[in-house]
């Protein structure tokens, strides 16, 4: 009777799980399989598979728009940021968490008090600032922005982490005489490679995902990152449903396909990042 | 911990604060320049009328005393904060609800529960323009995939985002579709925190799903649900993206999806149909968000935190 019991309740988990799993792919289905549909197909028949797979939509995408463009732009800026933050926030890591000095404890302190404020609410004096260096409408102003945000929690994850590190590798390589550039490129930074994974998921995909920055820092339509794109984008083909529904599925490709690939690490870095 | 380095740097301590220097420079340089003064400035720009993009005069409280008690704006005000407070209530009861629903039968660590973990935090990931855009396609009137399925049970066209009384409620749908793996997995983790000795112990004692989750469970994870909670709370209040994407910069129809976040960037940057621009205001509201959403937190923090205690 209680393995009866025990079959029910499982199959009741298992079904509640099933219809979630259902709302959360579906959408994402109808999304993929619109985008190779004309517009009537859409409309005519939208639960249904495309009858024939046309890529009409895809070379549209590809040669009437910005898209490739804002593509390449959000490759840049992600990239050049998480580079910046992961060089810098290792940088003073390093000198946190490997030397004793004497404002050690008072640096880290104000790396970490910028974890609590919310720069989208600085947003007027940050663009005042950007604007008298004269980096509004710029890549390195809004990838300045994006490290600045990333360089808080990233310094935090990295001062922690390589604070694990042994002693006993960084003496022997002293004794031998090597300088302190030396010891930490070619010793310790290699095994730091853990945390810096973390670091660049936890900053790559609130980046590569950002629409507040570029809305308020970026004008020209040739420096616009994809999120701000598909709003230009959108307003292009509001009533041709294929190109649009080609546009979001493109734009959602690359970050889904790395997800699928390294999904451990980004759930940990995300959840890890905001719990933090 | 023994110092090494002491020993062969004495010679040259100077050098040693050097190299310690340049390591810290780069990521000093960037705080202070974009964190720090950006941060201390809106806080005194909230005190001053501007001249375009320069601060020409200290005002005071006028800013202040403008977005909350003069009208127009300070009917703007609270019509975007009453929208705020509405989502974090919702997020909490469906959002929230929902993830602690599906992180307990997660636990239960049943075959394919892994992938389910992947496929409930895949959207996580999507940006939330991708998200509204799909959404509100999806709930568009005669063509959306919603209506077209509420068609096959019988239930006329809906128009979700053209109605006062849905658009809100449709939008927090699309949010919840967004966002519920992350609460989910967060919930999941208290969860497995919980020693399985004390869940079979109450097995044994004859304890059935529904009792393991009300009076084990949930009592438990009270660290996690303050997590989620603090999380919801300051998302609800720094909402924009989704909003922005399906419903418009002023919040349409009617003001009705309207939220502090599209006010605040309204007051600031100016839009084409209001055609307000004023950093002051905007300064004003920024500090009043920041100070309210800092003081509500550090407030919860303070009785949450008791709380676990007390368990």
């Amino acid at each position: 009777m209680r393995d009866r019991g025990e079959t029910i309740r499982n199959g009741a988990i298992q079904l509640l799980l099933a219809v979630n799993a259902v709302i959360m792919i579906y959408p994402l289905f109808v999304m993929v399989a619109s985008s190779f549909k004309t517009n009537a197909e859409i409309f005519s028949s939208p639960l249904s598979l495309p009858t024939h797979f046309s890529t009409a939509n895809l070379e549209k995408v590809w040669t009437e728009t910005n898209f490739v463009r804002y593509l390449a732009n959000s490759v840049g800026i992600t990239a050049a940021s998480v580079a910046l933050i992961l060089l810098f926030s290792t940088l003073a890591g390093y000198a946190i968490a490997r030397y004793r000095f004497r404002l050690s404890s008072l640096v880290l302190m104000f790396f970490l008090s910028g974890m609590t404020v919310p720069l989208k609410l600085a947003i007027i004096p940050l663009f005042i600032q950007l604007d008298t260096l004269g980096l509004v409408d710029s890549y390195l102003g809004l990838v300045l922005v994006y490290v600045a945000m990333g360089i808080p929690s990233a310094v935090f994850i990295m001062t922690g982490f390589l604070r694990t590190l042994p002693r006993e590798l960084e003496e022997s390589a002293r004794m031998d005489g090597a300088s302190e550039l030396r010891i930490m490129w070619s010793i310790m930074l290699p095994l730091a490679r853990p945390a810096m994974v973390i670091v660049a998921i936890q900053n790559a995909v609130p980046i590569w995902n950002d629409f507040f920055f570029p809305l308020v820092l970026i004008t020209s339509d040739n420096l616009k990152t994809l999120p701000q794109g598909l709003t230009v984008f959108v307003g292009e083909f509001t009533t041709d449903w294929g190109v649009l529904f080609t546009g979001l599925t493109l734009a959602a490709l690359p970050i889904t396909l790395l997800y699928i690939v390294l999904s451990k690490q980004f759930i940990s870095g995300i959840t890890q990042g905001a719990v933090k | 911990m023994t110092d090494g380095w002491r020993h062969t740097e004495r010679p040259f301590p100077w050098r040693r604060s050097l190299w310690i220097a340049a390591l810290l420079t780069p990521a000093l340089v960037v705080m202070v320049l974009f964190v720090l003064w950006p941060l201390l400035s809106a806080f005194r720009f909230a005190f001053y009328e501007f001249n375009g993009l320069r601060p020409s005069g200290f005002i005071g409280f006028e800013n202040f005393r403008e977005v909350l008690f003069e009208k127009p704006y300070s009917d703007w005000t609270y019509n975007a904060l009453k929208h705020n407070v509405v989502a974090f209530l919702a997020l909490m009861v469906f959002e929230n609800g929902t993830a602690f629903l599906i992180a307990f039968a997660l636990l239960k660590a049943l075959p394919g529960h892994r992938v389910h973990q992947v496929i409930v935090f895949l959207p996580v990931v999507l940006s939330a323009v991708i998200v509204g855009f799909l959404w509100k396609l999806f709930l568009h009137p005669l063509f959306g995939l919603v209506n077209q399925l509420l068609g096959l049970v019988g239930v006329g066209a809906i128009p979700w985002l053209g109605n006062e009384n849905t658009a809100l409620g449709s939008i927090l749908f699309a949010n919840i579709w967004h966002w519920l793996g992350f609460p989910t997995l967060v919930l999941l983790a208290g969860m497995q925190r919980i020693s399985k000795d004390v869940l079979e112990a109450a097995r044994l004692d004859g304890a059935g799903d529904y009792a393991l989750m009300t009076k084990i469970v949930w009592p438990l994870i009270a660290p996690s649900v303050t997590i989620v909670t603090i999380l919801t709370f300051i998302g609800s209040f720094n909402w924009f993206e989704i909003p922005y994407v399906m419903a418009g910069l002023t919040g349409s129809p009617g003001g009705s999806t309207d939220v502090l976040g599209l006010y605040f960037y309204r007051t600031a940057f100016g839009s084409t149909t209001t055609g307000i621009q004023d950093f002051g205001q905007g300064s004003a509201l920024a500090v009043l968000m920041f100070v309210f959403v800092a003081g509500v937190t550090a407030i919860a923090l303070r009785y949450l935190r008791r709380r676990e205690i007390e368990q």
